[in-house]
C-alpha cells in the first residue's frame, strides 16, 4: 500500500513532447514498474506519434479511453498550464499532478473554481510530484535516493522534500510515498489532506511534515493532527530567518500583515502535539525518536 | 512587482475609479507646473516611494499656494524618506504626484487580495480608513467586511452595494462606491494584481466617492501577458543587487549578515538560512539558483554575492535531483577562479553525482572546506565567518 500512486497506476504525461516532459517521462519510464505504467502523452498537434514507445494523443479524454490511465502529469509552460489542468479534469481522471512552476495566480483561482465538485484531485502546480519507492516515481524528484519504507513524507518544497527523504534513507529506514505539494497561494491538495491519507494508509508509520513561511495552511493541518491523526507526525517550517514582506522564492512564501510567520506555524504545530525541530538537519533524527 | 501610486490611480482611471485629478512631476518646476493646471488654491504633493506610511515621514504635504507646492517640492525632491516600511535606510524620494486638494468627509479602507483558504479574490472593506489595516484586523476584526468574489461574475452589484452599506458609506453614495468597487476589482483582476488597496477611500464634502490612494502589486508569474504594466517597472526603486540577479533568473534577496548562501531550491533555500543562524551565523543573501544551474549562472551568483562589503564566508548548499552534483561543482571551481575567492567557501553537495562532484572540487585545488551534511556545513562556516 501507499498513497496517491503505485505500480497500477497508468499515467499520461501532458506536455510530453517538451523538453522537460521528455527527460522527466524518460526518467520516470526507468524507474521501477515506470515501465508499464507511462502509457500514454497529450499533444494535440502530435497525435499519432511515439515517444519511447508512448502513444502520443490528440486529448486527454481520448488517450484514457485508449489506454484506460487514471492519473495525468503536466509539464505544459506555464501560460498554457491551467488549461492542461481542466482538460484533465473534464477527462475525470483520478489525479492530475502539475510540476509547472510559474501559472498565474488568476488561471488557478478559475482552474480551482471549475474543479468544484469534480472527482479529480490535484497535487501542484509548482510541485515536485510525487513517488511511492520501489513503484512508480512521478515527477522531477531523483528516484535513487528513496527507499522502500514506511514513512510518509508531506512538503511544500522539492529540494526539502529530498533533504528529509535523504536523511531518512540514511538512518536505514524508508519511505511510503513522498509528496511534493508545491508553493503556490492557490494549489490542490494541502498539508491536511495528505496527512488523512497517510493516517489511512496501513503502510505509513509515522509522517514527517515540511512547511514554510506563508498561509496557514500548516496550522490547519496541525488541528486536524491533534483531533484525528493516530500516528505519530513530527515537523519542521523553513523561514525562520526570512524578512517579513519578501517573497522567498515560492509564490506563496511570503509573510504578509505579520501572519504566516514560521514561529507561529511551530507554535501552533507544537500545541497539537507535533513534535518539531528548528534544525532542518535534523527531521530524520527526530522521526527516528518518535518511533515505537 | 509594484508600482508608484500615480501610476495606480492612471490604471484606476481607465477602469472608471474616481481619482483625485493630478500628474507627476520629476523636478520643482514640474511640480508647479502641474499644479498652474490643475488650477485651484490647494494642493497635494505627494512622494512617490515604494512604500507605505508616507505621510508620517513627511512625503505628504498640503501646499496651499503655488510657492508652497514648489518649496514642498524641492524639500521633498532627493529627500530620504523613512517609513515602518522602507526599513532604517529609507528611500531617496525622485518622482512627485501633484494633486488637487480633496475635501474629506470620511475615510474608509478597501483592497481586494487572493484568499488562500477561500483559494479566490476577496474584496475587503472597513469603515476605519486611512490607518494601518493590519492594526485594525488585529483589535477590531468586526470592523472589516469581506466579500469572496465568483471569479467566472465578478463581483456583483448586490455584493458591491452591501459592502458599501456595511461599512458605513451614506446610502445616496452607495451607487457611486458600488460602480467605484466594481472598477477596482475589474483592474485587479484584469491587470493580474496581486493586492489592490485604497488606503484611504473617502467620502467628500460635495458628495463624491473617491480612490485617494492606489496600491497596486502585481503577480510576476502573470507578467508575460502585461507589457505595458512592466514598462512601469521603476527599477530605482528596487535592490540594485536583486536587479542583477533577475536578469540571470536567480532568486536573490539582500539580508543584513555576513555569510553568503548559494542553495537550489526555494525551501532548502530558507532552511539553510535558518540552520546558519541556529549555529549563530547569520546570512548574508536568500538565493535560490533553480533547478537548471548553469556555470555562467553559478559564476554571476558568486558575483554578486561577493559585491557584498559585509561577506566574510559563503556556503553551497545544494540537493542534487535533476541538478547534477558535477555540473555545480564545475561551476564552482570556474566561478571561484574567474572572481577569485577573497572569504571562505564552505561546499556541501547531495544527490545525483555526489562522488564526481566532490572530486571535480579535490581536485581543483582550492582551500574548499567540506561539509558532509547540512548542519556540519553550516557548523563550518559559521566558524570560517567568525576567523575560527
Amino acid at each position: 500500500m501507499s498513497i496517491l500512486i503505485n505500480k497500477d497506476t497508468r499515467v499520461i504525461t501532458q506536455g510530453i513532447t517538451g523538453k522537460t516532459g521528455q527527460f522527466h517521462t524518460k526518467m520516470g519510464l526507468e524507474y521501477a514498474n515506470g515501465k508499464n505504467c507511462y502509457v500514454a502523452g497529450v499533444n494535440p498537434k502530435k497525435p499519432g506519434e511515439k515517444f519511447e514507445g508512448i502513444p502520443i494523443f490528440a486529448t486527454v479524454k481520448e488517450a484514457k479511453k485508449e489506454t484506460g490511465a487514471n492519473v495525468s502529469v503536466i509539464y505544459v509552460p506555464p501560460p498554457f498550464a491551467a488549461a492542461a489542468i481542466d482538460e484533465a479534469v473534464e477527462a475525470d481522471l483520478d489525479l492530475v499532478i502539475c510540476i509547472t512552476e510559474g501559472i498565474p495566480v488568476r488561471d488557478m483561482v478559475r482552474t480551482k473554481a471549475k474543479m468544484k465538485g469534480r472527482k479529480t484531485l490535484l497535487l501542484g502546480p509548482n510541485c515536485p510530484g510525487t513517488i511511492t519507492p520501489g513503484e512508480l516515481k512521478i515527477g522531477i524528484m531523483p528516484g535513487h535516493i528513496h527507499r522502500n519504507g514506511r514513512i510518509g513524507i508531506v512538503s511544500r518544497s522539492g529540494t526539502l522534500t529530498y533533504e528529509a527523504v535523504g536523511q531518512v534513507t540514511a538512518l536505514g529506514l524508508g519511505q511510503s510515498s513522498a509528496v511534493g505539494i508545491g508553493g503556490d497561494p492557490v494549489n490542490g491538495l494541502k498539508h491536511v489532506d495528505v496527512l488523512k491519507m497517510f493516517n489511512d494508509d496501513p503502510a505509513t508509520d509515522a509522517v514527517i511534515m515540511i512547511g514554510e513561511i506563508g498561509g496557514s495552511d500548516e496550522e490547519t493541518a496541525a488541528e486536524w493532527v491533534k483531533k484525528n491523526m493516530k500516528k505519530p507526525v513530527v515537523g519542521f517550517i523553513a523561514g525562520l530567518t526570512a524578512p517579513p514582506g519578501k517573497r522567498m522564492g515560492h509564490a506563496g512564501a511570503i509573510i504578509s500583515g505579520g501572519k504566516g510567520t514560521a514561529q507561529e506555524k511551530l507554535s501552533v504545530m507544537e500545541a497539537c502535539g507535533i513534535k518539531v525541530t528548528r534544525n532542518p538537519a535534523e527531521m530524520g533524527k527526530l522521526l527516528k525518536s518518535v518511533l515505537k | 512587482m509594484n508600482i508608484h501610486e500615480y501610476q495606480g490611480k492612471q490604471i484606476f482611471r481607465k477602469y472608471g475609479v474616481a481619482t483625485p485629478r493630478g500628474e507627476p512631476a520629476m523636478s520643482a518646476d514640474e511640480a508647479v507646473a502641474v499644479a498652474q493646471k490643475l488650477g485651484g488654491s490647494v494642493w497635494v504633493v505627494k512622494a512617490q516611494i515604494h512604500a507605505g506610511g508616507r505621510g508620517k515621514g513627511g512625503g505628504v504635504k498640503v501646499a496651499k499656494s503655488i510657492d508652497e507646492v514648489r518649496s514642498y517640492a524641492q524639500k521633498m525632491l532627493g529627500m530620504t524618506l523613512v517609513t515602518h516600511q522602507t526599513g532604517p535606510q529609507g528611500r531617496v524620494v525622485k518622482r512627485l504626484l501633484v494633486e488637487e486638494g480633496a475635501q474629506i468627509a470620511k475615510e474608509f479602507y478597501l483592497a481586494v487580495v487572493i484568499d488562500r483558504v477561500l483559494q479566490r479574490a476577496v474584496m475587503m472593506g472597513s469603515s476605519e480608513g486611512g490607518v494601518n489595516i493590519e492594526e485594525v484586523a488585529e483589535k477590531t476584526p468586526q470592523l472589516i467586511h469581506k466579500v469572496a468574489v465568483d471569479p467566472f461574475t465578478g463581483i456583483k452589484d448586490t455584493e458591491a452595494e452591501l459592502l458599501a452599506h456595511k461599512i458605513g458609506i451614506p446610502s445616496e453614495l452607495v451607487p457611486q462606491a458600488r460602480e467605484l468597487f466594481k472598477g477596482v476589482y475589474r483592474a485587479f483582476d484584469e491587470c493580474d494584481c496581486s493586492l489592490t488597496e485604497v488606503n484611504p477611500l473617502i467620502t467628500t464634502g460635495d458628495g463624491r466617492v473617491v480612490a485617494l490612494d492606489a496600491k497596486l502589486n502585481f503577480d510576476d508569474n502573470a507578467l508575460f501577458r502585461h507589457p505595458e504594466i512592466v514598462e512601469m517597472r521603476d527599477l530605482d526603486e528596487e535592490d540594485p543587487a536583486e536587479v542583477e540577479a533577475s536578469k540571470f533568473d536567480l532568486n536573490y534577496i539582500q539580508l543584513d549578515g555576513d555569510i553568503g548562501c548559494l542553495v537550489n531550491g526555494a525551501g532548502l533555500a530558507m532552511a539553510t538560512m535558518d540552520v546558519i543562524k541556529l549555529y549563530g551565523g547569520s546570512p548574508a543573501n536568500f538565493l535560490d539558483v533553480g533547478g537548471g544551474a548553469t556555470t555562467e549562472k553559478v559564476t554571476e551568483a558568486f558575483k554578486i554575492m561577493l559585491r557584498n562589503p559585509k561577506l566574510k564566508a559563503i556556503l553551497v548548499n545544494i540537493f542534487g535531483g535533476i541538478m547534477r552534483c558535477d555540473v555545480i561543482a564545475e561551476g564552482v571551481v570556474a566561478a571561484a577562479k574567474q572572481v577569485g575567492l577573497k572569504v571562505p567557501l564552505v561546499v556541501r553537495l547531495e544527490g545525483t553525482n555526489v562522488d564526481l562532484g566532490k572530486k571535480i572540487l579535490a581536485d581543483s585545488g582550492l582551500p574548499i572546506i567540506s561539509g558532509n551534511d547540512m548542519g556540519d556545513a553550516a557548523q563550518k562556516v559559521v566558524a570560517a565567518a567568525k576567523g575560527k
